[in-house]
């Protein structure tokens, strides 16, 4: 067989590889508390306490649970419906910010792109209002809009929206100018430029937004939830979403449920951005590969 | 035989300019790329306009085209003055401006499709012109996935389906390698012997413009003007190998050198890389022959 088809089973034998190492070496530094007390090891001990740190055990990760305890952790609370109930709030306001995101983000960007007018009048706004973090609009946020839940979408929605807009006005702007020419030329109404050249022309620049936009927004929520108290009472068990389950945890003392909701997190990002890719290729099939 | 007809007429697609003058910048900055230039292109004829690089070719393209208007001076097709693009100027780019996002044969029918022009007709018409440029096994590739040839034959074929009165060709076959080039001289060839449609080529290249050629006209140095026109006056079809042993080509060849590199030289005067290569290139091809 030739080399490219063993290329992706090699790198899969790799990430296999990279992800025990990980594994490995995290589950050796949490347990560093018990093979760390003989006397072998006293040395350093000693340079530890030099450097500031608790001798006992590994820094960070000696005082992290460790990887068998999480998933112990983890299998106990698959059964429960208050974990899947996190899972689902935060999808849910994930989705909710970011299709407003896309809803609104895409419309304003091509008018920005096209109109040089609604460029002039819009884009100052936009420029001094992007600079400003998310996460600083989660007071006002809690403030403009009448229940929590709002609150939050619109946090995430921020996350993603500033990301669709460059990305639209940006592709769209780095059209080659040939194609408009050569369109005019061969009879194109502007409605026509629109639909056949400036769209599709920015299709690719959207879809790269639109991934880079959805991993911003799963960084927002998961904070805006741990600020805001995830819409549920302060120390209640369920439903509030991810972010709060990883501060519930925290408060709760249950380390391992720190872990398993970081965790949780990685993969509801991961997912959500490779289904974005896989419709991304989808929607621009020219951009494949021979 | 009276009645007007329907379809272009072969010899229509007379491009006139009179007195253009253009140039970008304002003010001190301001660089004329265009000056007082006149020349008109004869219907029906192949036309090649070669001149050093960077005299202001594509900008004359530009503005024959319509993409932008000239700041003295008046174009006009066929008596008419050009105000904007339309469907009678095609231009065929310097590389590929095929839609990326667009199959060949949605390429093709673009124009039709733009002017709701979608019936079977057209669909027939982009089938046969498909096969004539041999691209019927690529219909549905995008055009990355087409080599350089069948790009431009593409091109070639997205502009013909539109029936314009000129057809305007900008160093179309630049970039591509020696054996495809010389395939593609032989088809463009082809193409207007068939047609008898007006063509204006640009390009650099004095092989080209003779195999080719009715007409050549011979640009000067930047601000660009109409230096000469010479007849090519050989017999069609012509075959790429007996242009080499040609007497009257070789000599069509050595005038239109000659006249290059006055031009070049002139600009070399002027301290521009683009005709120091040139005259380099000038020197070897004398000593070569």
């Amino acid at each position: 067989m030739s080399a490219t088809s063993k290329a992706p089973a090699l790198a899969f034998v790799r990430g296999i590889f990279s992800v025990l190492v990980l594994l490995l070496v995290w589950e050796l530094g949490a347990r560093s508390k018990h093979w760390m007390a003989g006397d072998l090891f006293a040395p350093l001990r000693g340079l530890l306490a030099l450097l500031g740190f608790k001798p006992g055990y590994l820094p960070c990760l000696g005082a992290a649970p460790a990887p068998s305890g999480v998933v112990r952790s983890w299998v106990a609370i698959l059964g429960e419906s208050s974990y899947w109930q996190s899972w689902a709030k935060s999808f849910l306001r994930v989705m909710g910010g970011f299709l407003a995101a896309m809803l609104v983000g895409i419309p304003f960007g091509l008018s920005l792109a096209v109109s040089r007018v609604a460029f002039g009048v819009a884009f100052p706004v936009f420029e001094v209002l992007r600079p400003i973090p998310p996460l600083a609009w989660v007071p006002a946020a809690i403030i403009f809009w009448p229940t929590q839940e709002l609150s939050i979408s619109f946090v995430t929605f921020l996350g993603a929206f500033y990301t669709i807009v460059i990305n639209v006005v940006g592709g769209a702007r780095s059209i080659d100018v040939r194609y408009f020419q050569a369109a005019r030329s061969m009879g194109s109404s502007r409605w026509d430029l629109f639909r056949r050249i400036i769209l599709p022309g920015t299709l690719p620049s959207i879809v790269v937004g639109a991934v880079v936009g959805m991993g911003i927004t799963w960084e927002v929520v998961v904070a805006a939830e741990m600020i805001s108290g995830g819409g549920s009472q302060v120390g209640g068990t369920g439903g509030g979403g991810l972010g709060f389950f990883i501060w519930n945890s925290y408060v709760g003392g249950s380390y391992e449920q720190i872990v398993v909701g970081m965790i949780s997190i990685g993969i509801a990002g991961f997912v959500s951005s490779e289904l974005l890719r896989l419709l991304g290729r989808r929607l621009t099939p020219w951009l494949a590969r021979r | 035989m009276s009645e007007p007809a329907a379809s272009t007429p072969v010899q229509a697609g007379e491009l006139v300019a009179e007195g253009l003058c253009h140039g970008y910048g304002d003010g001190e900055d301001r660089k004329d790329v265009v000056r007082d230039c006149s020349f008109s292109i004869a219907p029906g004829k192949l036309s090649v306009m070669i001149g050093p690089s960077g005299c202001g070719k594509s900008t004359l393209v530009r503005l024959l085209a319509g993409f932008e208007r000239p700041q003295r001076g008046v174009l006009t097709l066929d008596g008419v003055p050009i105000t904007g693009p339309s469907r009678d100027r095609q231009v065929v780019f310097q590389e590929s401006a095929l839609f990326p996002w667009m199959t060949t044969y949605d390429n093709l029918v673009y124009g039709p499709r733009a002017r709701q022009d979608d019936g079977p007709a057209t669909h027939a018409l982009a089938e046969t012109l498909l096969r004539r440029v041999g691209l019927q096994g690529f219909r549905d590739s995008y055009p990355p996935q087409l080599s350089g040839g069948m790009q431009r034959r593409a091109e070639l074929a997205r502009a013909l389906i539109n029936d314009p009165k000129v057809m305007i060709l900008d160093e179309p076959f630049r970039g591509l390698d020696a054996l495809t080039k010389e395939l593609m001289w032989d088809y463009c060839a082809r193409l207007f012997e068939e047609s008898g449609r007006t063509n204006l080529f640009v390009t650099t290249d004095i092989d080209e413009a003779v195999f080719l050629a009715d007409r050549i006209l011979i640009m000067s140095q930047v601000p660009t003007r109409l230096r000469a026109v010479l007849e090519v006056d050989l017999p069609r079809p012509r075959v790429l190998a007996d242009l080499v042993d040609s007497d009257r080509a070789n000599a069509i060849k050595a005038e239109a050198l000659t006249l290059l590199h006055e031009e070049a030289m002139k600009s070399f005067a002027h301290g521009s890389q683009a005709a120091a290569d040139f005259v380099e290139a000038y020197a070897s091809k004398r000593t070569s022959r």
